[in-house]
């Protein structure tokens, strides 16, 4: 962290100096992790049409974290994090097993996961706003341990990209011709939802429940506006996330607001853009 | 007509390259799908399979695809009698291709052939694999497209290419005239005939279109839930079975 420190001290910010203010700093370094993290899931999460599931996987994962309190861990985000695992691959099986389209299957799973958490947090009178900071998120209270964490999820992700993402682009494209060509699609998307579902839980806790799932759509379906391959696609998705996410974090310390609300703000800016602009490929 | 390029033609597969379907049967949520499917499929052939719909066209290829459970055997021998698990390539029915995605026909080709992940930097000599491919179906100018873009034909012609790399011991297409204009489907099936004789493979294909049948298929099966009619295009055509099945009369020779 030392390291970071004076990296970021040559920065023309009050609070960048060296007596500046260490959780900025900290709030930056996990900006510069988490927004590539998203920009790269957002790619698939978009070409797969899972945006919608997404957004229930971030439900379950307070639902997690709601059994966590429960049973009174002091952390319970591990408890919300097997949660929002299991959570995924009992729905990708699911949606393996019916003909029922998606957006369906992905309603009936949302809709019990926030009931149960709302039936769970409240269960003998108590009050449900302990739990109002994971719906808004605070990425100021990022602490360095945690941004390790993060870190480390952003590797494994991109390993995970680079051994498996021709499967899985060709798997949500053509699901019968993938098999055809020996690719165990099944396994393929469950262990992808797996993934966002770790995502999504592990940050919750800084970027916001409400927000979050406008990260892992906005910055592909922007990239998609303009992109005319994979190449491009991903250098868009990954940029405009990086971006947004440093102009937000500077928003909301000048202008005192949520750093999740002003990154989607700013995403979906990018977005409105690239749309006015996407007329102009073949 | 074609000239036979096997001297063994007909019912056995003796020694000769071939596919033996015996006694195929798939049964799906109680109801049979397929029954007692049996017919033999020669390298160098070109079958077409013909059938109202939901005769079970897409059930059979699905069965010898291995997607789907079934009773009965599949089996291929290569020529000299050598039995082994044949290499199948498959074109889908032109499945549809949301018009925005950003997966260009080299990004979608690549990602199937090989393990470099598209979204990195292209090496040279991947991308000369793949205009290689494509130059077999004379498509090395789609290469670029967004697949999304594609008409019809082309697409066909990118799945094809496709399925053929590696190349396959037998080639199904799922209805491959279906949103084909009349230009694509000349050159579909002059590019397959032409496959056919170079490479040396059998093609099994299904369709509708039973005008241009007698053009290019060594041989028709007439399938509705179980083969109905095996033979020559002329002779399918004109059988009973065929006009009880559609209720009309194309072949040659109707009438007499």
């Amino acid at each position: 962290m030392e390291l970071w420190y004076q990296i970021v001290s040559v920065l023309p910010f009050d609070w960048a100096g060296p007596d500046g203010l260490y959780f900025m700093k900290n709030a930056l370094l996990a900006v510069l992790v988490i927004s590539p993290l998203f920009g790269l899931l957002s790619t698939m999460v978009v070409t797969n049409r899972m945006s919608f599931f997404s957004d229930a996987l971030g439900h379950s994962a307070f639902t997690g974290m709601a059994i966590g309190a429960i049973f009174g861990f002091v952390d319970p985000m591990w408890c919300a994090v097997v949660f929002a695992i299991a959570f995924s691959l009992l729905f990708t099986l699911v949606r393996h097993r019916t003909h029922m389209a998606s957006d369906t299957v992905i309603g009936v799973f949302s809709s019990t996961a926030v009931a149960l958490g709302i039936f769970l947090a409240t269960l003998g009178g108590k009050s449900f706003t302990k739990f109002n900071n994971l719906l808004i998120g605070d990425i100021l209270s990022v602490e360095p341990g945690k941004i390790g964490l993060l870190a480390l999820i952003l590797l494994l992700v991109i390993v995970l990209w680079l051994m498996s993402f021709n499967q899985l682009m060709l798997s949500s494209i053509h699901p019968a011709l993938a098999d055809s060509r020996g690719i165990r699609v099944f396994w393929q998307e469950a262990v992808f939802s797996a993934a966002i579902a770790v995502v999504v839980t592990v940050s919750m806790t800084w970027v916001g429940l409400l927000v979050i799932n406008s990260l892992l759509v906005l910055p592909a379906a922007a990239a998609r506006n303009l992109a005319r391959n994979m190449r491009q696609y991903h250098l868009f998705s990954i940029l405009g996330a990086i971006v947004a996410g440093i102009a937000g974090l500077m928003t909301s310390y000048y202008a005192g607001t949520s750093a999740g609300a002003s990154i989607t703000l700013y995403l979906a800016a990018f977005f409105a853009v690239t749309f006015l602009l996407r007329g102009r490929r073949a | 007509m074609r000239k036979p390029k096997h001297e063994i033609q007909g019912a056995g597969c003796a020694g000769a390259c071939c596919l033996r379907v015996e006694h195929l049967g798939v049964d799906m949520g109680g109801a049979d799908i397929l029954r007692d499917v049996s017919f033999h499929l020669h390298c160098g052939q070109i079958v077409a399979l013909i059938g109202p719909n939901g005769a079970g066209k897409s059930s059979l290829f699905k069965a010898v695809l291995g997607q789907i459970p079934h009773s009965g055997t599949i089996e291929f021998q290569k020529a000299g009698g050598k039995h082994t698990r044949p290499l199948i390539g498959y074109v889908p029915q032109s499945p549809a291709f949301d018009r925005g995605d950003p997966v260009s026909v080299f990004d979608f080709f690549s990602a199937a052939i090989s393990s470099w992940p598209v979204f990195l930097p292209t090496p040279k000599s991947l991308r000369r694999r793949v205009l290689s491919c494509l130059e077999r179906v004379h498509g090395a100018d789609l290469i670029d497209k967004r697949m999304g873009a594609l008409s019809g034909g082309e697409l066909q012609r990118v799945l094809m290419a496709m399925a053929l790399e590696p190349l396959p011991h037998i080639l199904i297409l799922d209805e491959p005239l279906s949103g084909v204009d009349i230009d694509g489907e000349r050159q579909l099936l002059d590019m397959l005939d032409e496959i056919c004789n170079q490479y040396d493979l059998s093609i099994l294909l299904s369709t509708h279109d039973f005008a241009t049948l007698e053009e290019y298929a060594d041989q028709v099966i007439l399938l509705k839930s179980t083969v109905l009619k095996v033979g020559a295009p002329g002779e399918v055509l004109s059988s009973d079975e065929f006009k009880s099945v559609f209720h009309l009369d194309l072949g040659k020779g109707a009438g007499t």
